[in-house]
């Protein structure tokens, strides 16, 4: 794909805001290895060899009986029962017994009470825990960081950076998924009104006016009360209410642009209105939008993680950022679950912040650059 | 005698002047104010007078650009003053138009190619690569090279633009094309090769021009009849010569007669300058009677109370002055 001048223009003056470049290579890294959290951080093994045979529970179903257990359940891997299946083979009688004696009999001579054993393994993750995973750490929870757990775990014994890694993850596909929505939406509306003018604007305007007014987090908790929560209730709740934020901006951007001698010359060609919309006038409001759009981004984020906070947002068994947040505040006496919800917060919203400053001043077309 | 190609009947273009917390419609902004003419097949109307007198609204307003107020506009034997816009789009073909500015009228974000093959997208039915071969037939006709195709406007000079917009307006094989002043925003070397571009096009493709300027040594070069406008009314209609020779109306009298004289030995002679004094008046609020009577050096007392008609004094010579009434 070529790019054309003007975006090569404009790639090139982002690369030139170092900040903002080394902000997306963060960001991208640490978004990247979110996507891939459950390989990160899950509570069940990678790869698992089962009398020589590689299973993956990661990706397929395997009951207990199918490592020569007794429920047919999924197996419990962290159970240490089930460890000793699936190390000696399926001895299912020595395990329930005596399962560490027997694992390290196994590991260090390869036999189970003096007989030969089909010797396996289990690979585990980086971090043997989920973010719903309740950790049977000794000691009460919540737990302090330790080798065990890293970032400690939380009043209910749960991992904090197994949950701080899914929460990263949805946070950020919350935010990203609302600022696209309500940007067509808020687009589409704000064109409309600006490109057609006359009563379609000012009828669209008082409606929007009265919208705006609507006590937003009233209503999603009026909402959250009837129907049961979920990420893409949440989701369309905010973009409900999102969208708004965009029409003033385009609006403006389409009734400048829509006199623009071009704009004439393309309806005096015969072109068809939405044509004109989207070939001729929607470019030059790309700009402003582009502008706006890191303050929705970093509102959908704080949006999702006060409801979460007030209780309203997700179940409180996701993994969420907002509620890490609460639990923060109940148990002061646990200060790495405040440092660790102020750090990702901080983290996550400047290098946002930081990208799409970058990317305004590439878009900014009085800006010169030497 | 063949129909005119188009025929203007008592044109109003009036823009409402809103006012108040209701926007009740407290007056109008009379651009183009009764306003008629013909153009023959292949000729060449000028439309002269000053900055905001509505020349530009008018020629606008013929190609139905604007939701007229008032009046008939034929053209190609097809009435379309009361069309609406939808089922104007299938008539745009046959009527094109050529912008003033030839920077602000080309889409900074597109190409040569993909600005002169508009058109061709949406009228035709045209394959990509039949459309290419359209568009560079095109370029060679108004005189760009033809490995310019991918280059952006900004990447060419005043006098090309100019070229890419008339090549846009050609695309279509239309018959009519409005020139809005075509000519206004370039240097006056590059002015000549445009007009001289244009009436090449007019010889060679058979179009029919309403040029409208407020350069009247350009327009006495290339029209074949003259219209003087004056807030919002056509003053005076006559072949060129007529027009520049004798003209009937005061207010063409004192603007041929401002007219620069390129002799610099002739310029110092010259008497018979007409300095009007004052302002145009407001098209929002035109005085009584005649338009110019504001400004007319030969105003009579009749002026400020009838508006003269737009009648035919002469054998193809019209005008709109009290000074030639008959009885």
């Amino acid at each position: 794909m070529k790019l054309s001048p003007l975006n090569a223009r404009r790639w090139r003056n982002f690369k030139r805001n170092r900040r903002a470049v080394w902000s997306l290579w963060i960001f991208a890294v640490l978004f990247g290895l979110s996507l891939f959290a459950e390989v990160l951080a899950n509570d069940k093994p990678l790869l698992v060899s089962y009398r020589g045979e590689w299973r993956s529970p990661l990706v397929s179903f395997y009951s207990e009986e199918d490592f020569g257990g007794f429920f047919q359940t999924e197996a419990t891997y962290r159970e240490v029962e089930v460890q000793c299946l699936i190390v000696s083979g399926g001895l299912e009688d020595p395990c329930l017994d005596d399962p560490e004696g027997i694992i390290e009999e196994v590991q260090t001579a390869g036999t189970a009470l003096g007989e030969p054993a089909e010797a396996g393994w289990l690979l585990w993750p980086l971090i043997p825990y989920s973010y719903n995973t309740n950790s049977d750490y000794p000691g009460a929870a919540p737990h302090p960081p330790s080798s065990q757990h890293w970032l400690g775990t939380d009043d209910t014994a749960r991992d904090v950076l197994a949950r701080v890694i899914y929460g990263f993850r949805l946070s950020v596909a919350f935010a990203l998924i609302v600022t696209a929505l309500s940007s067509i939406l808020g687009i589409a509306a704000g064109a409309v009104q600006g490109y057609f003018g006359g009563w379609t604007d000012l009828i669209l305007q008082r409606i929007v006016e009265i919208w705006a007014s609507t006590p937003q987090l009233y209503v999603i908790i009026i909402v959250v009360a009837i129907i049961p929560v979920s990420f893409w209730l949440l989701v369309g709740l905010t973009v409900l209410f999102g969208w708004i934020g965009l029409v003033g901006v385009v609006r403006a951007e389409f009734l400048r642009a829509r006199n623009f001698e071009y704009v004439r010359a393309a309806k005096a060609l015969g072109v068809s209105d939405r044509t004109v919309m989207f070939r001729h006038v929607l470019p030059n409001a790309m700009v402003a939008t582009l502008t706006f759009l890191p303050f929705l981004v970093t509102g959908a984020i704080g949006g999702l993680a006060s409801l979460d906070f007030l209780g309203f947002g997700l179940p409180s068994s996701s993994p969420s950022l907002g509620e890490l947040t609460l639990q923060a505040k109940q148990n002061l006496q646990a200060p790495w679950l405040g440092f660790t919800a102020f750090f990702t917060f901080a983290i996550m919203l400047s290098l946002l912040v930081f990208i799409f400053e970058g990317i305004r001043d590439a878009f900014d077309p009085r800006k010169t650059f030497s | 005698m063949t129909p005119p190609l188009v025929e203007v009947r008592d044109l109003k273009m009036h823009f409402p002047i809103y006012a108040g917390i209701l926007r009740k419609q407290v007056g109008a902004v009379k651009a183009v104010d009764g306003v008629s003419f013909d153009i023959l097949e292949g000729e060449t109307l000028g439309l002269v007078g000053e900055s905001g007198c509505g020349k530009s609204t008018c020629g606008r307003a013929v190609l139905r650009l604007y939701d007229i107020t008032d009046g008939e506009i034929v053209v190609d034997g097809r009435a379309i003053g009361g069309e609406d816009q939808r089922s104007l789009r299938r008539m745009r073909p046959t009527m094109q138009m050529v912008f003033q500015d030839p920077q602000a009228c080309l889409n900074p974000r597109m190409t040569v190619g993909a600005i002169i093959g508009e058109p061709l997208v949406e009228h035709s039915g045209m394959s990509r690569a039949e459309r290419t071969a359209r568009v560079e037939e095109l370029m060679d006709k108004v005189g760009l090279n033809r490995a310019f195709i991918n280059r952006y406007p900004h990447e060419f000079s005043g006098g090309q633009r100019q070229r890419i917009g008339i090549a846009r307006a050609l695309a279509l094989n239309p018959k009519f094309i409005v020139c809005d002043e075509p000519i206004a925003a370039l240097d006056v070397s590059i002015q000549a090769q445009v007009v001289n571009l244009l009436e090449e096009l007019q010889d060679s493709l058979g179009l029919t021009y309403l040029f409208i300027s407020h350069d009247l040594s350009m327009v006495r070069h290339i029209a074949d009849r003259v219209a003087v406008m004056y807030l919002g009314k056509v003053v005076e209609l006559a072949p060129r010569d007529a027009l520049y020779d004798a003209p009937l109306h005061p207010y063409t009298e004192a603007l041929l007669s401002a007219v620069p004289e390129p002799d610099p030995a002739k310029a110092g002679q010259r008497k018979d300058r007409i300095v009007l004094q004052g302002d145009v008046p407001s098209p929002a609020n035109p005085p009584e009677g005649c338009n110019f009577c504001t400004r007319c050096p030969k105003v009579m007392d009749v002026c400020r109370e009838i508006d003269p008609e737009f009648r035919e004094v002469q054998p193809g010579h019209w005008a709109a002055c009290h000074l030639h009434d008959t009885e």
